[in-house]
């Protein structure tokens, strides 16, 4: 059983599969079999496995950018698979945030643009963020630690791999999304410089309410979340292999 | 609110030196294109107000275009005269304004010598309404005296006060030279970009003085021999002449009085209005100007080509990219609008800049290449077909970069938020 989350929002379930298959190709291997995965609102939840157990491919069903073979998705309440693509599109822009290994940034954007770039697909978020976009998303980046008006308007090509990831996190937070997922997002960093990532992180995140799926192959960074799921256990098409 | 106008340009913009010389490409091949219209434009516009002003031009009978050719363009010969009866008697016709008799046949130093009168510089016009102006002296007045094309002078070197010696016939043999009779320049043309060019022109009666003692297309022996100036004593009008231009008081009766000299009974007279014989000759050396454009048109093909080859090319380093936008919600289609819109936008800075480049080459050179070339730009303001150009070629860029959209479509779909490489 999941333990319950924290805040008001414990009653609601961020993530629900049951059943959830997936495979590249029709006549290929299963590379997901997922009997069930709960994710409460809230949560800080760290999930574990190693390279090419398919954590990617469940973050892009979760993300709806790939479409299950079986089984039954929720995403904050809504049944994703049953969304139209371009749904599925306008639901992962209005309620995920997402952060990468590295290269989260369109390097012709510059730092604050980046960031409004989290806003440009989804008229809900930037609708909540009225007409001072630009102001929450300099008060993003001053949370995370990037105040300085020479680091904003510099390049991003020409900010450290940490910045560019703290850059790559107000982004996904912007706008309060309900779920943010992140992929990896420490792995090009050193270690000092990791554990104030993710410190930063979690406070933005519980600042923001929103739900942290943090997906690594590293166990060494599990402290700190409410939770460790390792994918290996709940996919039986990976004990299979 | 869509976010991807900004997107592309400023994608493009952060690429800007590769889809800058892609742009340059394609905006050489549109200044290429337009250049080529534009100056066709203006090449048959020259052309056909080689001659203007002129209601007709009388000459044997012959065919329209071979009359034009030599009378006008001193290009072959004439078959048959017109006898100086004949042209007495359309000059005295009381449709006509003014007439300017033409004599050919006798060259200098491979430059054609005509004879004529001063009408010619009264009432010559080429491009549509100019006239012919000195570069330097006057109108010849005296019988041994000439006047100079613009060519003729720079390449022999000739000013006023220069004396010339007439040959006898077209080849520049030095045989049969009318060295007896020297001519003096009294004045320089202005250059026209018209044959007159590479005319010397001399009075009828110089014509006539200098084969005054020759019997029979014969050089005179020399107890035949008739000094310059005892030649002027002697009746210098011609017995005939090669063609004559003429004006009338009134345009309405330019084709009344066609056919009268068309069947003109005492002799067999080809009168041709010079605008209608000049197209007609420019269908034939049209064909030159449409292949030239054909080519251009292939030069800005090659332009899209490039721009798409470019676009394809960075395929695959802006996969991350792509990752990135479906990420914040993006959906292919946005990600098949970027790329599309990348096209577009190249393809309306190449074709702008094309635009703007070929008319401020033509507008500076306008002068240049009107004094070099002949090539009077008449109408250098663009028209809709030089639009038509820049839209098409905005439609073919967008058209072109389908493909690459397409492809960046598919993979957008297919990588959704991994970059598998």
């Amino acid at each position: 059983m999941p333990q319950p989350g924290r805040g008001a929002q414990a009653a609601r379930v961020a993530i629900d599969c049951t059943g959830l298959r997936f495979r590249w190709h029709a006549a290929g291997a299963e590379v997901l079999d997922i009997p069930s995965f709960r994710v409460v609102a809230g949560e800080r939840v760290f999930l574990c496995g190693p390279s090419g157990s398919g954590k990617s491919t469940l973050l892009g069903l979760i993300g709806g950018v790939l479409e299950p073979a079986a089984g039954e998705l929720q995403v904050l309440d809504t049944d994703i698979p049953a969304l139209s693509p371009a749904a599925r599109d306008r639901f992962r822009a209005d309620h995920i945030g997402f952060i990468f290994q590295q290269f989260n940034l369109l390097p012709y954007l510059g730092v604050v643009d980046n960031v409004l770039l989290g806003t440009r697909f989804s008229p809900r978020r930037s609708e909540r963020l009225g007409r001072n976009a630009v102001a929450e998303a300099r008060r993003c980046l001053a949370a995370l630690g990037l105040a300085d008006e020479s680091q904003l308007t510099s390049p991003v090509t020409s900010l450290s791999v940490g910045q560019q990831q703290r850059v790559a996190a107000a982004r996904a937070l912007l706008g309060r999304p309900e779920l943010v997922i992140a992929d990896e997002p420490t792995s090009s960093l050193d270690a000092d410089v990791r554990a104030a990532f993710l410190q930063l992180l979690f406070d933005e995140c519980a600042e923001a309410g929103a739900t942290l799926l943090f997906v690594s192959h590293d166990p060494s960074l599990q402290a700190g979340f409410d939770r460790v799921v390792e994918l290996p256990n709940i996919n039986r098409a990976g004990q299979r292999s | 609110m869509t976010p991807l106008p900004g997107l592309a340009a400023r994608s493009l913009w952060n690429r800007r030196v590769s889809v800058g010389l892609t742009a340059l490409a394609l905006a050489i091949s549109v200044a290429l294109l337009i250049g080529v219209e534009q100056v066709r434009k203006a090449a048959r516009a020259s052309f056909t107000q080689t001659i203007s002003g002129t209601d007709l031009i009388v000459g044997a009978r012959t065919s329209p275009v071979q009359l034009l050719l030599y009378s006008v363009f001193h290009i072959g010969y004439a078959s048959n005269a017109v006898s100086w009866d004949s042209y007495e008697a359309v000059a005295g016709s009381g449709l006509v304004a003014w007439t300017v008799p033409i004599a050919l046949g006798d060259s200098h130093r491979g430059f054609r010598v005509m004879g004529t009168t001063r009408d010619l510089f009264e009432h010559y016009r080429y491009a549509r309404t100019r006239e012919l102006r000195f570069a330097a002296g006057v109108p010849f007045d005296g019988v041994y005296e000439a006047v100079l094309g613009a060519e003729v002078a720079a390449a022999l070197g000739y000013r006023t006060g220069s004396e010339i010696v007439i040959s006898h016939g077209l080849d520049d043999t030095g045989f049969l030279e009318h060295g007896d009779k020297p001519f003096r320049v009294v004045g320089v043309l202005e250059r026209t970009g018209t044959p007159l060019d590479r005319s010397v022109l001399i009075p009828l009666q110089g014509i006539e003085a200098i084969h005054v003692d020759w019997q029979q297309g014969r050089p005179p022996t020399p107890g035949e021999r008739v000094a310059a100036d005892e030649a002027l004593a002697r009746d210098l009008t011609p017995d005939s002449i090669t063609a004559f231009l003429v004006g009338l008081k009134s345009r309405a009766a330019t084709f009344r009085l066609q056919r009268a000299i068309n069947d003109y009974p005492d002799e067999a007279l080809t009168a041709i209005l010079p605008g209608v014989a000049l197209a007609e000759l420019w269908t034939v050396l049209g064909v030159v100007e449409d292949v030239l454009f054909v080519v251009a048109g292939f030069v800005v093909v090659a332009g899209i080509l490039g721009m798409v080859a470019t676009l394809l090319t960075s395929l695959n380093e802006r996969r991350r990219e792509m990752a990135i936008l479906r990420a914040v919600g993006a959906r292919p289609a946005h990600v098949f609008g970027l790329f599309l819109m990348e096209a577009g936008l190249i393809g309306i800075v190449g074709a702008a800049a094309g635009f703007v480049v070929i008319e401020a080459v033509l507008w500076l050179g306008a002068d240049a290449i009107g004094r070099h070339a002949g090539i009077h730009l008449l109408a250098p303001a663009p028209g809709w077909r030089e639009a038509a150009i820049a839209a098409l070629v905005v439609g073919a860029s967008l058209l072109a970069g389908l493909l690459p959209a397409w492809q960046a479509y598919r993979r957008s779909l297919a990588d959704g938020l991994l970059v598998r490489t």
